[in-house]
């Protein structure tokens, strides 16, 4: 698998590195993806996505090769992402400015509406459902794969994936995060015109 | 949404059931539709420089410098 050009060299560690290598390289857009679902910040995601590599790289003779290393990853900086949470003594008001930052940050005229009050609407749920929601509903992972990422019962995370669900579409539904001005239901109109699109291009 | 007035309230109740399951599932689909769609952007953004700089310094590292 690994092109070994150094051949008796004295790294025994060396070719398993080069196939963990590999593998964590093909995981940074992902990392950096459920990075920025967990922060809602591009900047605080690339770090926190960063760190996480580090701390996979790091930990890479405790992982076996061949098992799930994208759950693997995911849990790490899970936890990352966590553990910096508590030590931040002032983090309400870093989400608070973070969540500003966003808001700029996604006010990008060619971003489709539909995906700008998505984002907006994820982030009023709870951040346990909002995790196994992505997780499961985006991330591509089984139930048993995110219960495992979160530290929780299988039961856990398939209720907190419905209560998300309902919940998204409610607040889909009411505009109840209080958009300029928007009529109520447009946002779920935009979000199923959105989708039948793209449900279009796919096909 | 549902009208609940007495004998046609069994039946609206059922009616407004079946199309509200059927409109819940086209809605959920168009959420988990958006909801992939929002994570493939970030997955398929180019990833920044940095990460492969630090992996790299961390893996000449790791094998004593790169020597």
């Amino acid at each position: 698998m690994s092109t070994s050009r150094l051949g008796a060299a004295p790294k025994p560690a060396s070719a398993d590195d080069d196939g963990f290598k590999r593998e964590l390289v093909q995981l940074i857009p992902h990392l950096r993806a459920f990075a920025r679902t967990l922060t809602g910040d591009p900047t605080a995601a690339d770090d926190l996505a960063q760190d996480a590599m580090m701390k996979a790289w790091d930990a890479r003779a405790s992982y076996q090769m061949g098992t799930n290393m994208k759950a693997w990853t995911f849990m790490i900086l899970r936890n990352q992402f966590y553990s910096e949470k508590r030590r931040s003594w002032r983090q309400s008001q870093l989400d608070q400015e973070a969540a500003e930052r966003t808001l700029v940050a996604v006010d990008d005229p060619e971003a489709p509406v539909a995906l700008d009050e998505l984002r907006q609407a994820l982030k009023t749920l709870p951040e346990e459902q909002r995790e196994a929601l992505i997780l499961v509903g985006a991330g591509g992972f089984a139930y048993e794969e995110a219960a495992e990422i979160c530290g929780c019962a299988v039961g856990t995370v398939k209720s907190r994936v419905s209560r998300a669900r309902r919940a998204l579409a409610a607040t889909l539904e009411k505009g109840g995060y209080g958009r300029d001005g928007k009529a109520a239901g447009d946002a779920m109109r935009s979000i199923l015109g959105e989708a039948d699109r793209l449900a279009g291009a796919r096909s | 949404m549902i009208n609940s007035s007495d004998s046609s309230r069994r039946n609206d109740v059922e009616n407004a059931g079946e199309a509200g399951l059927e409109e819940a599932r086209l809605r959920q689909q168009a959420i988990g539709v958006k909801l992939r769609h929002m994570f493939d952007e970030v997955v398929n953004e180019p990833v920044p420089d940095e990460f492969l700089e630090i992996l790299k310094r961390a893996d000449a590292k790791a094998s004593g410098g790169g020597a």
